[in-house]
């Protein structure tokens, strides 16, 4: 039987199969039905060493639900890292308030440190470009809702598909369920190669194209993230990429698209994403902002072992 | 008649580190950190190699290979061997070869990864041996050839 007690929660690369359909299928059950007291007397440590609104809400929302408590590092700039703590050092400190550690932090690799140094669940809301596994859960969840099931379908990655740690670790969850895959992307955007080679060698059929009409018509899933101005040296080439991979209703009447077609977006978003595509059947992705919290639920109860599934 | 001879003169009793890419000889060479050596050093490079072209080759008197020694060769010349000579004898012959896992041998190369900003021992997955490929623990980015730096 899959169990998840004790485990942390760092990347997509730890997973298999049957534990994320484990995590996805709790999820489905914390959605249904409130669970107020499974937490009592357990607290979370929140520990977000670099804005976030979305995740860290949804995680206080989630742990509350469940009639928990959260500890949270209120602005790190003015706590013991800006006096050079090591990040072990803090981790190690806060892990003797709770009963699990939430992080998210600008350097890659730094959950895993994280988890390394103390015994109690570490869960990673995002270090740097590396992994962003909880959203990848309620991405997972919310194409398994929509489309009833995560096997064989075709789903498009489209924006800065370079920088871009929900979308690395996304495909890599789809890898385990025979998925056809387009990266849609400008050429200083693309895949990073040594991930496609990975991909590749778990048997992932994909193809790297320029514009969305390129494939438009063989989506099940378009998943859009956003192109940061930050990328770019040059404003003239960020106007550029910009004006190519924005898209709204109209773009989408003029391309041949599937009528079953579902858009997800990790939020927030800017000028990638039209408001006028919000009431078409293909958006979806306020749907996958609000399964943040019983997703997270599910996550929060089989970690600490709170409960089974069923 | 024609007589054949030794390339380079024997050791008596050491290690010597055979097939190596000859353009590598000297990295090995630092690996090893001969110029603090006591006993006899032999160093030599381009010499015929029917599989390397040209390799080089390293004798050190009186030498046992740490396993760190031993990784970080692995990683610079993989189609090495190590001959341990016991009275002029070579009494064992084996291809050098990473071990599964590399603490504090490698630098990640990239500048995000926390193991570059924090005070920790750096610490590599070895997901292929030859050519060697390796993924960081921490920031799970993999590495070949060029990109491989010794700490």
């Amino acid at each position: 039987m899959v169990s998840l007690k004790g485990r942390d929660i760092i990347s997509f690369r730890d997973f298999s199969k049957e534990e994320i359909l484990y995590i996805l299928n709790l999820s489905k059950e914390m959605e249904e039905k409130t669970h107020p007291d499974l937490m009592r007397g357990r607290v979370l440590a929140s520990l977000f060493f670099e804005p976030s609104t979305r995740t860290r809400m949804s995680f206080e929302s989630a742990m509350k639900l469940l009639g928990g408590e959260v500890i949270s590092l209120v602005e790190p700039g003015a706590t013991s890292m800006a006096k050079g703590e090591s990040l072990r050092d803090t981790v190690k400190i806060v892990a003797g308030y709770a009963s699990a550690v939430v992080i998210r932090h600008p350097l890659d690799g730094a959950a895993r440190l994280a988890a390394d140094t103390v015994d109690i669940p570490v869960i990673n809301a995002g270090d740097g470009s590396n992994q962003h596994p909880t959203q990848t859960f309620l991405d997972l969840y919310t194409v398994l809702k929509t489309k009833g099931t995560l096997d064989g379908l075709t789903i498009g990655f489209i924006g800065d598909l370079k920088y871009g740690r929900t979308v690395l670790s996304l495909a890599l969850a789809l890898a385990h369920f025979n998925t056809s895959m387009y990266f849609i992307s400008p050429p200083s955007l693309r895949m990073p190669l040594d991930l496609l080679k990975e991909l590749a060698d778990k048997g992932v059929k994909y193809r790297e194209v320029a514009y969305l009409e390129e494939a438009s018509d063989k989506l099940d899933v378009l998943y859009c993230t956003r192109i940061q101005k930050e990328r770019f040296a040059d404003p003239v080439e960020f106007g550029k990429v910009k004006g190519a991979y924005h898209l709204s209703k109209a773009v989408l009447d003029g391309l041949k698209i599937k009528d079953a077609l579902k858009i997800l977006h990790p939020l927030p978003r800017v000028e990638e994403m039209d408001e006028s595509l919000d009431d078409t059947p293909y958006a979806v992705y306020f749907e996958q902002a609000h399964s943040g919290v019983p997703v997270r639920e599910a996550i929060l109860s089989s970690v600490l072992g709170v409960k089974e599934q069923g | 008649m024609t007589v054949k001879q030794l390339q380079v003169s024997a050791i008596k009793n050491g290690t010597v580190i055979d097939h190596i890419e000859s353009k590598n000889t000297f990295k090995v060479a630092d690996i090893l950190n001969i110029e603090n050596e006591t006993q006899v050093v032999l160093v030599a490079m381009n010499l015929s190699s029917r599989n390397l072209g040209k390799k080089g080759i390293i004798k050190i008197e009186g030498k046992n290979l740490t396993q760190e020694e031993a990784n970080k060769i692995a990683l610079i010349a993989p189609d090495a061997t190590l001959n341990i000579i016991k009275n002029y004898e070579a009494v064992e012959k084996k291809r050098v070869s990473l071990e599964d896992e590399l603490m504090g041998i490698v630098k990640c190369f990239n500048p995000n990864c926390v193991g570059n900003h924090e005070p920790i021992q750096t610490h590599f997955h070895v997901e292929r041996k030859d050519p060697p490929r390796l993924r960081c623990h921490y920031c799970e980015r993999t590495m070949e050839g060029k990109d491989i730096e010794l700490m």
